[in-house]
C-alpha cells in the first residue's frame, strides 16, 4: 500500500462496497441477528464465489485470488461499514490463515480449497474458560486445559473451548490443543463424534458465539503446528479486526454527521453548537489516526511475508507491534463513536428503532474479542520493547 | 542559465555534485558563498527560474539539498519566519519585491517576522486594529501589534493593518512589508512562562512605509495572510533541529554566528511538542518501563504518536498521486498537540519528582521540566485548537458555520473595549 491504495485495490474495494450495500442493509441485518444461524447462505455463496472475498489472500493454486493482507483488510473494513453478519472473520480470516501456517501442503489442499470458494466453513477455537487469547501469545508453555492424545490413526480430542465465533455455523474446527510436547493445532469435524456445540446468548447478536465441548472426538493434527505460529494468528486476526472496526466506526461517524444536521433545536441545526461540532472533529482525528494504523498493520503483515512461509527476514516483532497497536486503537474509536453518536441522537438513539445500537454492539464485542485495548497496548510495548533489545544487541 | 533539456533526478544531483566540487570552499565569506548559491538557482531549486530558483519539483530540491548536507556544503538559509516571508512573496508579491527582498532571505542577511496577532485580536486575525493610512507615497502605521516570534531579530515584518474601516472585517486589511529599524518601530520582549522570550510585542508611533512595499492591493490584505498562514499550518511539525556545526572553515564560523541569532527563539520547540523521543530512554533509565500503569501511558502515547506519523504519510502520499486532499492533512496540528499533552504527562509520570527540577543538577540538564512548561504553547501558537476543530468542522466535515455577529462595516463591529480604539 505504500500509504496510499493502489487502483486495483480501490476498484476492489468499490466492488466489495457495493455488493454490501446491495445485501447488507440494516434491514438485512436485524432479519438475519435474529436468527439462529446469522447468515443468509445466499449471500456468503455470492460474496465467495462471484467475488471471490474468502479467498482473495488465498494463493491461486488452492483457488484463491493471491493477494494478501491488504486485500482481506479491504474486505474486513467493508464488511465492518455494513456490519456484514456472516462467518467471513472466523471462516476466512481465522480458518484459513491457521491452516495455510500450520497445515502441511497435503492438508492445505485437502482442506482450504473448500474453504477457500465458501463451501465449507471453518472456524477457530482457542479460548477457554479465561477467554484470554494476549496472554499466552509470548509464552509457548502451554496454558490450555484441552488435551489431544495420540493414538495409531490420529489423535483423540478432549476439552472444552469457549466464546467461539460461528461454531455453530462451522464444517470443520481448528482446535488449539495440549499433545505430548506442547501445544499445535487440530483439525476436527463438527459433525464427528463427540463434539457438541452450544450456541451462547450474545449482547452483540451479530457475531455469533458457541461453546464447543470435545469427548474423545477424532481429530487431525496439522503437521506444521508450533506453538508461537498462535502469536501470528493474533496478529493476523487483530489486524483484520481493527480494520472491521475501523469500518464500523466510519459509518458511525457518518451517521452523527448526517443526524446532526438534520436535527434542529433552539432554531439551528444540532451540528452548529460547537459542543457538537468540536466533538465530531475530533472523532475524525481519532478515526484517521485508527485507520492508519489498521491499514500500516495489513501493510507490516505483508511486508513480512510470515504469510506463507518461514522467511528469516520476517519482523515478527514489528508485526505484533503494529497489529496490536491497531487492535487498540480501533477498539478506542469505534466505542467512542458508538457513545458519542447514541449521545447526539438524543433520546431516539437509545431506543431499538435507531440502527445506532447495532454498531455499539458490534463495537463493544469488538472490544473484547481477541483482547481488550489495555491487554494489546502491553502486547505492543513487549513486541517494541523486544525490537529495541535486539537494536542493542546487534549494535 | 542556458535552458535545459529535462533531467532524471540524477543527472541533477551528480550535476550539483559536480558544481559543488568546483565551487565550494569553506574558507568562504557566508554571504558571497550564498550569494553565489541564489544566483545559481541550486540554493531553492523549486523557486522559480526568474527568482534564484531552478523551477524543480519540490522533491528533487529536497535530493539536491542532501546532495548539501552529504558534501558537507553548506545551504541557503531556508529557516524560520524568513521562509513565511519568501511562500508569500512569492505567491503575491510584484517582480520589484521579489527581486529585492528573496536573495537576502536565501542569504539569511535578513530576518523577519509575523506582525499579524493583536492585544485586540488573536484567533479573530481579521478583527485588526492596527491602522495604516496613505500620506502621499507612504503608509502611516500606528498600533500595537503582540506575541510576534522573533521581532526583536528582525530587520522586516509581515504587517496586516487596517486601510479601511468602512468595508467589512476581512475587506479593509492591507498587507505590507515594514522595516523594522525605523524610529516609529518599538519592539518589547515578552517574557514568556518557561522562562524564554521568544516573543515581543511592537508599537507602532507614526512608522512608514513606502506606497510600493504594499504586497497585492489595499484590502486584499486577507487573502495574502492565507497564504501565510497556510504555510505557517503546513510547516509547524518540521523539526528545526538545531544543527551542529563542527567543521573547520571560515564559512562555518560565521554559520554559527547566524545560527545562533536564527535559532534563539527556537531552542525550546523541541521541548513543545512533548520530545516523545526520549521517553522509552527515560522509562529505562528510571525503571518505569517495569511497572505496568506506566506502560499503559507509554503505549498510549506511542500509538498516538506513531499513527499521526502514518497519517500524515497517507496523506502526502495522497498528494504525490495527485489525489484531492483528503482529511489527513488538515488534522496534523491537532494531532500534535494531542502528542504534546499526553507526553508533557507521561514525562511527568516518569520522572516524578526529578521533572520538576530545573538547572545543571537536573536529569538531562532540565530538558524533563522545559517540557511541561512549554507544552502549552502547542495549542495556542499558529491558531488554537479549538480554532482548528472549527476548520475541520466546517472545511472537511461540512458542518455549518459560526454564526456571525461581526458583519458590515467594521466601524460599527463590537470590539474588545480594553483595547484602545485607533478608529478614530
Ligand atoms: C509561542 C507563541 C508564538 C507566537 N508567535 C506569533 C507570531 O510570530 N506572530 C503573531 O502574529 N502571533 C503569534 N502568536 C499568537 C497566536 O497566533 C495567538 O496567540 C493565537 O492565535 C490566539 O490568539 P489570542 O492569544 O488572542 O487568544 P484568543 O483569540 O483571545 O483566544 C482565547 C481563547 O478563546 C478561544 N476562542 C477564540 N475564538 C474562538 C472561537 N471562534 N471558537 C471557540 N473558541 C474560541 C481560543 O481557542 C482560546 O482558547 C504566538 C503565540 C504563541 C503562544
Amino acid at each position: 500500500m505504500a500509504f496510499i491504495f493502489t487502483e486495483d485495490q480501490e476498484q476492489f474495494r468499490d466492488s466489495v462496497s457495493r455488493f454490501l450495500k446491495d445485501k447488507s442493509s440494516t434491514v438485512d441485518v436485524r432479519r438475519l441477528m435474529a436468527t439462529a444461524q446469522g447468515f443468509d447462505s445466499m449471500v456468503w455463496q455470492q460474496l465467495s464465489q462471484q467475488l471471490g472475498m474468502t479467498g482473495v489472500h488465498m494463493p491461486e493454486e488452492l483457488g484463491g485470488a493471491g493477494f494478501g493482507p491488504v486485500e482481506m483488510a479491504i474486505v474486513c473494513e467493508e464488511m465492518g461499514k455494513s456490519l456484514y453478519c456472516g462467518p467471513y472473520f472466523a471462516s476466512a480470516v481465522c480458518a484459513a490463515n491457521a491452516l495455510r501456517i500450520a497445515g502441511d501442503e497435503l492438508q492445505q489442499e485437502t482442506l482450504l480449497p473448500e474453504i477457500i470458494s465458501g463451501e465449507k466453513i471453518a472456524c477457530l477455537a482457542v479460548t477457554e474458560d479465561r477467554g484470554i487469547w494476549t496472554d499466552e501469545v509470548f509464552s509457548t508453555a502451554a496454558t490450555f486445559s484441552s488435551t489431544a492424545t495420540r493414538t495409531d490413526n490420529g489423535h483423540l480430542l478432549n476439552g472444552r473451548k469457549r466464546f467461539v465465533v460461528d461454531a455453530c455455523n462451522a464444517d470443520t474446527l481448528i482446535v488449539v490443543a495440549n499433545d505430548d510436547q506442547d501445544f499445535g493445532f487440530f483439525v476436527v469435524d463438527a459433525a464427528a463424534q463427540g463434539v457438541s456445540i452450544t450456541a451462547l446468548d450474545s449482547m452483540d447478536p451479530t457475531r455469533k458465539l458457541a461453546d464447543v465441548e470435545f469427548t474423545d472426538s477424532p481429530a487431525q493434527r496439522l503437521n506444521n503446528s508450533k506453538p508461537e505460529q498462535l502469536r501470528l494468528l493474533v496478529d493476523i486476526a487483530s489486524t483484520a479486526l481493527a480494520n472491521e472496526m475501523v469500518g464500523g466506526a466510519q459509518t458511525l461517524l457518518d451517521s452523527a454527521l448526517s443526524y446532526t444536521q438534520l436535527r434542529f433545536q433552539f432554531g439551528r441545526s444540532i451540528a452548529s453548537f460547537q459542543a457538537i461540532k468540536h466533538r465530531l472533529a475530533d472523532l475524525l482525528l481519532e478515526l484517521e489516526l485508527a485507520k492508519s494504523a489498521a491499514y500500516q498493520a495489513a501493510q507490516t503483515l505483508a511486508d513480512n511475508a510470515l504469510w506463507s512461509t518461514n522467511d528469516q527476514t520476517a519482523d515478527i516483532d514489528k508485526v505484533t507491534e503494529h497489529a496490536s497497536l491497531a487492535k487498540a486503537a480501533a477498539s478506542e474509536v469505534y466505542l467512542h463513536a458508538a457513545l458519542e453518536c447514541i449521545q447526539m441522537h438524543g433520546g431516539i438513539g437509545f431506543t431499538w428503532e435507531n440502527d445506532t445500537h447495532l454498531w455499539f454492539k458490534r463495537a463493544k464485542s469488538s472490544e473484547v474479542f481477541l483482547g481488550s485495548p489495555a491487554e494489546h497496548r502491553e502486547r505492543m510495548l513487549t513486541a517494541l520493547c523486544a525490537q529495541s533489545t535486539d537494536l542493542r544487541n546487534s549494535a | 542559465m542556458q535552458s535545459q533539456q529535462p533531467q532524471s533526478t540524477q543527472e541533477i544531483t551528480q550535476h550539483v555534485h559536480q558544481w559543488l566540487s568546483e565551487n565550494w570552499d569553506a574558507e568562504a565569506d557566508l554571504v558571497q558563498w550564498r550569494t553565489l548559491l541564489a544566483e545559481s538557482g541550486w540554493g531553492a531549486a523549486h523557486w522559480p527560474e526568474d527568482y534564484f530558483g531552478r523551477g524543480l519539483s519540490v522533491e528533487v530540491s529536497a535530493a539536491i539539498e542532501d546532495v548539501f548536507a552529504d558534501f558537507g556544503a553548506v545551504g541557503t538559509a531556508q529557516t524560520g519566519v524568513r521562509m513565511l516571508a519568501a511562500a508569500t512573496l512569492l505567491e503575491h508579491g510584484n517582480h520589484e519585491q521579489k527581486r529585492q527582498y528573496l536573495r537576502r532571505i536565501l542569504t539569511g542577511e535578513d530576518h523577519w517576522c509575523q506582525l499579524f496577532s493583536e492585544p485586540g485580536s488573536g484567533s479573530d486575525l481579521a478583527g485588526a486594529t492596527t491602522r495604516a493610512d496613505l500620506d502621499g507615497d507612504e503608509y502611516i502605521i500606528n498600533g500595537q501589534k503582540v506575541w510576534n516570534t522573533s521581532a526583536h531579530h528582525a530587520h522586516y515584518g509581515l504587517l496586516i493593518a487596517r486601510t479601511d474601516w468602512d468595508e467589512a472585517k476581512h475587506k479593509g486589511l492591507s498587507y505590507f512589508i515594514l522595516d523594522m529599524h525605523q524610529p516609529g518601530v518599538e519592539v518589547r520582549q515578552l517574557s514568556q512562562m518557561n522562562g524564554h522570550a521568544s516573543f515581543n510585542e511592537v508599537f507602532f508611533t507614526d512608522a512608514r512605509i513606502p506606497r510600493e512595499n504594499l504586497i497585492s492591493t489595499a484590502g486584499n490584505g486577507w487573502q495574502v495572510a492565507m497564504t501565510t498562514l497556510a504555510h505557517e499550518r503546513r510547516s509547524f511539525d518540521r523539526s528545526r533541529e538545531n544543527k551542529r556545526v563542527k567543521q573547520k572553515g571560515r564559512i562555518f564560523v560565521e554559520l554559527k554566528k547566524e545560527l545562533d541569532i536564527s535559532n534563539e527563539p527556537y531552542t525550546w520547540y523541541p521541548q513543545r511538542a512533548g520530545r516523545v523521543d526520549l521517553v522509552m530512554q527515560r522509562a529505562e533509565e528510571t525503571g518505569a518501563i517495569n511497572d505496568p500503569v506506566q506502560r499503559q501511558e507509554i503505549a498510549r502515547l506511542h500509538i498516538l504518536s506513531e499513527s499521526a506519523k502514518w497519517t500524515a504519510q497517507r496523506a502526502k502520499a495522497a498528494q504525490k498521486a495527485g489525489k484531492p486532499q483528503g482529511p489527513e492533512g488538515s488534522l496534523g496540528k491537532l494531532a500534535a498537540s494531542e502528542i504534546a499533552r499526553l507526553a508533557a504527562r507521561v514525562h511527568t509520570n516518569i520522572s516524578a519528582n526529578d521533572a520538576l527540577l530545573t538547572g545543571p543538577t537536573s536529569v538531562h540538564d532540565g530538558v524533563v521540566a522545559e517540557i511541561l512548561v512549554s507544552v502549552p504553547a502547542v495549542s495556542i501558537a499558529g491558531g488554537t485548537d479549538e480554532i482548528q476543530r472549527n476548520i475541520v468542522a466546517e472545511r472537511v466535515l461540512g458542518l455549518p458555520k459560526e454564526p456571525r455577529f461581526d458583519e458590515g462595516p467594521f466601524r460599527n463591529v463590537q470590539r474588545n473595549s480594553a483595547a484602545k480604539d485607533t478608529s478614530k
